[in-house]
């Protein structure tokens, strides 16, 4: 049995990198997973104190399992718009580099 | 028969009709059937008086009152508009519908002619608009239930007055284009609102202490209000004759009529002699219970008839114009009236409005045929004699240019005859009974009042000979008289009727029958001064005293033969001035220049009031209040107040800065802020990251 210290340390791991990478590559779609990295680490912290709260309860809880159901809907929508937006911008700049993107500076 | 009363509204509303037709479809209607439709609707109106008359007959005399709508309620005063039925309202309504009726008949004609001489036939129709406009008001005036509704028709009539004696309004009596005419007007209306505004005092003096401007009760609380405080009755009453010496045209306001002869003379004859004012007279007997309870104030009445009914006399033997001698006499005969309600003798004042309203309206109607028959003939020459003579003026109302007129208009010339033995006083004719009753009366109640008023009989026969001679004897003195041309049967059959009326007029209020007196007892209690007269006049065939009948006979007869000496014998050739003036030097000249009364009135009223508005105008109004006080004081301060103080300190200083102010900080706290806003996506997620990671270290330290 894995205690949940070690899912919540690979949880900060991954959502770290996520961060990292959305904070440090150009690429948007680099950016893009590293999103989708925060957001499957976030889904790991909630499946694994979803398990850890059955356990020590000992009756069985899905919030945590719903609640991911939904982040995975709702990032695929994301997802979706997300794409077409790149492909929209690409169209138009002909790369997807998000420093080209700032023409609504102030 | 009780029905027949309800009719009363139709006495108003029936001429209402008929001037709503003639000014809705007037334009497409030819002038016979405006004039007839106007008629027509006179005609209604007499056919209603006859009506109610007739009802009032058969009940009694009782006076019956028809309410017709609400009209004022405000507070405890309350005025219906009431239509009032009794003998006296219902004898005005006969005069002023029947006459009216034969006087609209005749404009038909009169018009039809005038008009055309004056060179616009349009007005036609607008004559007879407004003469059913009058007979509206007249009606409002005389059937009115309350002291309110009688104002109502008495501004009414003022106002039909205005507007016919400035029918002809853009030029003067003889056609040239000018302002004489409608200066006329305005100098009536005027007049006649100084007697107005008396009245009104009279009205809210009544209300005041009365409560009420309703006649009965009025009349009803008059002797109980007498009783407590007599000054008020004095008040009212003297109010009140200050407004008919405006209507009725009394010393001191009488100056108008004479100037209302600008009108046309259908006009002279309807509004200015026959009816609208009388009803300063109709007043005075409507009166009656307030004025005998203060015979103070009616013996002021009586004087101020007298002393008009000779000095109008005096005048009218001075004057040229044919309609102006007329107008005075007019003045002359209402001083007659007056003085008779004055003193009390309401009949005796009555009957003289009655066959005053005969024999004046004849008069003026022949005058006015005389005037078109001249004109016919003045006409009649310029055509013959081509135009360049048209231009020279002519004045078909100068007596001086006619003369000899008895043989180019025989119809007329008899007519005139009548009228003229009528007024005269000349027995068996209408106003020799009526006359005679006031001149009675005047005999037993106030010996100076009969001493004037005989004076003024006299006077009266002497213009009325002085005129006939004048116009209808000697040889013509001008072409046209020569050439004139009698009238046509539209104009001479309504003045038939009216010498028929003048001549048994008199049968109305025979002496020992009293049928008029009788009639009129229902509504006006008969006091009887019989105390201690002096044997001659106690003397009473039936009421007529041989006496004084005689006397007054006689010197009318004296009157009519020294007219004859002088004007008949040797009659007037042309371009000479008048007999009389050699023989009465600058007694006559104050007659004929209307003893300079006008002047006077000039003097000492217009020009002094034309004085303090010009000095209201340029001194107190432009110099005090525009320059000095609008523009300085108030201008100049606000101006001061909103560019310096306001403007410069408060606004531009203080408010301004403050806005400003807020802009700037705006401005540069935007400036800063712009620089964050980098557009660098990344940036933006690092910001978030920062934000998200100080709530929650705050959210895990706290």
């Amino acid at each position: 049995m894995i205690p949940l210290n070690h899912y919540l340390l690979l949880s900060a791991i991954l959502f770290t990198m996520g961060a990292l990478g959305v904070l440090i590559r150009r690429n948007a779609l680099i950016i893009f997973m590293s999103i989708e990295l925060m957001l499957n680490s976030a889904n790991l912290a909630f499946v694994a104190f979803a398990r850890s709260f059955e356990q020590t309860s000992g009756q069985p809880v899905f919030s945590g399992q719903l609640f991911v159901f939904f982040v995975i809907a709702v990032a695929a929508a994301e997802v979706a718009i997300g794409l077409a937006l790149i492909v929209a911008i690409f169209r138009v700049k002909r790369n997807v580099d998000v420093d080209q993107m700032s023409s609504l500076k102030g | 028969m009780e029905g027949i009363f309800t009719l009363a509204p139709l006495l108003v509303f029936l001429p209402v009709l008929g001037l709503l037709i003639n000014i809705a479809f007037g334009g497409r209607m030819s002038e016979k059937v405006i004039g007839w439709l106007a008629s027509a609707a006179a005609g209604a109106t007499f056919v209603v008086s006859a009506l109610l008359a007739y009802a009032l007959w058969a009940a009694n005399g009782e006076a019956v009152t028809v309410p017709f709508a609400d009209w004022i309620t405000i507070g405890t005063l309350h005025i219906p508009w009431t239509f009032r039925v009794d003998t006296l309202s219902v004898t005005m309504m006969l005069v002023v519908s029947g006459v009216g009726t034969l006087i609209h008949i005749y404009a038909i004609g009169y018009m039809h002619e005038d008009v055309r001489f004056k060179g616009d036939p349009k007005r036609f129709r607008r004559f007879f608009v407004f003469m059913n406009l009058f007979i509206a008001m007249m009606m409002i005036l005389v059937s009115g239930d309350s002291y309110l509704m009688l104002f109502v028709g008495w501004e009414g009539v003022g106002l039909c007055s205005f507007l016919l004696i400035g029918f002809w309004y853009d030029m003067d009596t003889l056609g040239r284009p000018s302002w004489a005419n409608s200066n006329a007007a305005k100098k009536a209306f005027i007049t006649n609102r100084i007697g107005d505004f008396g009245f009104l005092l009279a009205g809210m003096t009544m209300f005041w202490a009365f409560g009420s401007v309703q006649f009965g009760e009025v009349f009803g609380r008059a002797e109980e209000i007498a009783a407590a405080q007599p000054g008020i009755i004095i008040a009212i009453t003297l109010f009140m004759l200050i407004g008919v010496t405006g209507k009725s045209a009394q010393i001191p306001l009488y100056v108008w009529l004479p100037d209302a002869m600008a009108g046309p003379t259908p006009v002279s004859a309807l509004i200015h002699a026959a009816t609208m004012v009388t009803a300063g007279v109709y007043l005075i007997a409507r009166s009656w219970p307030l004025y005998t309870l203060v015979p103070d104030a009616q013996y002021i009445v009586a004087m101020v008839g007298a002393v008009t009914a000779l000095f109008a006399a005096t005048i009218a033997v001075g004057q040229y114009d044919i309609k102006k001698v007329l107008a005075y006499s007019t003045i002359s005969q209402l001083g007659f009236m007056v003085a008779a309600v004055g003193m009390g003798a309401f009949v005796a004042g009555m009957f003289h409005l009655v066959t005053h309203a005969f024999f004046k309206a004849l008069l003026f109607l022949s005058a006015g045929s005389v005037i078109l028959g001249l004109e016919r003939g003045h006409h009649h020459l310029a055509h013959h004699k081509g135009h360049e003579e048209h231009e020279e003026v002519f004045d078909p109302g100068d007596m001086r240019n006619m003369g000899g007129l008895r043989k180019r208009m025989p119809v007329t010339f008899w007519l005139y005859i009548i009228g003229t033995l009528a007024l005269a006083g000349i027995f068996p004719f209408a106003g020799f009974w009526s006359k005679d009753e006031i001149l009675l009366d005047a005999a037993k109640l106030h010996p100076e009042v009969f001493a004037l008023l005989l004076t003024a009989a006299f006077f009266t026969a002497f213009y009325m000979g002085r005129q006939i001679w004048m116009v209808f004897f000697g040889e013509p003195r001008h072409a046209a008289a020569a050439h004139a041309e009698e009238s046509p049967k539209i104009i001479t059959v309504p003045l038939m009727v009216l010498a028929g009326l003048s001549v048994l007029g008199g049968a109305l209020n025979l002496p020992g029958v009293h049928t008029f007196g009788h009639w009129l007892e229902h509504t006006i209690e008969m006091v009887e001064h019989e105390a201690h007269l002096p044997a001659w006049l106690a003397i009473s065939w039936g009421g007529l005293n041989p006496l004084v009948a005689l006397a007054s006979t006689v010197l009318a007869l004296l009157a009519i033969y020294f007219s004859w000496l002088i004007y008949g014998r040797k009659p007037l050739i042309t371009g000479q001035i008048d007999p009389l003036k050699k023989a009465l030097g600058p007694i006559f000249t104050g007659m004929e220049h209307k003893w300079y009364v006008d002047e006077f009135y000039w003097a000492v009223f217009v020009d002094r009031y034309v004085d303090i508005a010009r000095f209201l105008a340029d001194v107190v109004d432009w110099r005090f209040w525009h320059d000095w006080f609008h523009e300085k004081v108030i201008a100049g301060t606000y101006n001061w107040l909103s560019h310096i103080a306001l403007n410069r300190y408060v606004d531009q200083k203080g408010i301004d800065a403050f806005f400003n102010g807020l802009g700037e900080l705006t401005k540069r706290a935007a400036a800063s802020l712009r620089r964050l806003q980098n557009g660098f996506v990344r940036s933006y997620a690092l910001a978030v990251l920062l934000g998200v990671v100080l709530i929650v270290g705050y959210l895990v330290i706290r």
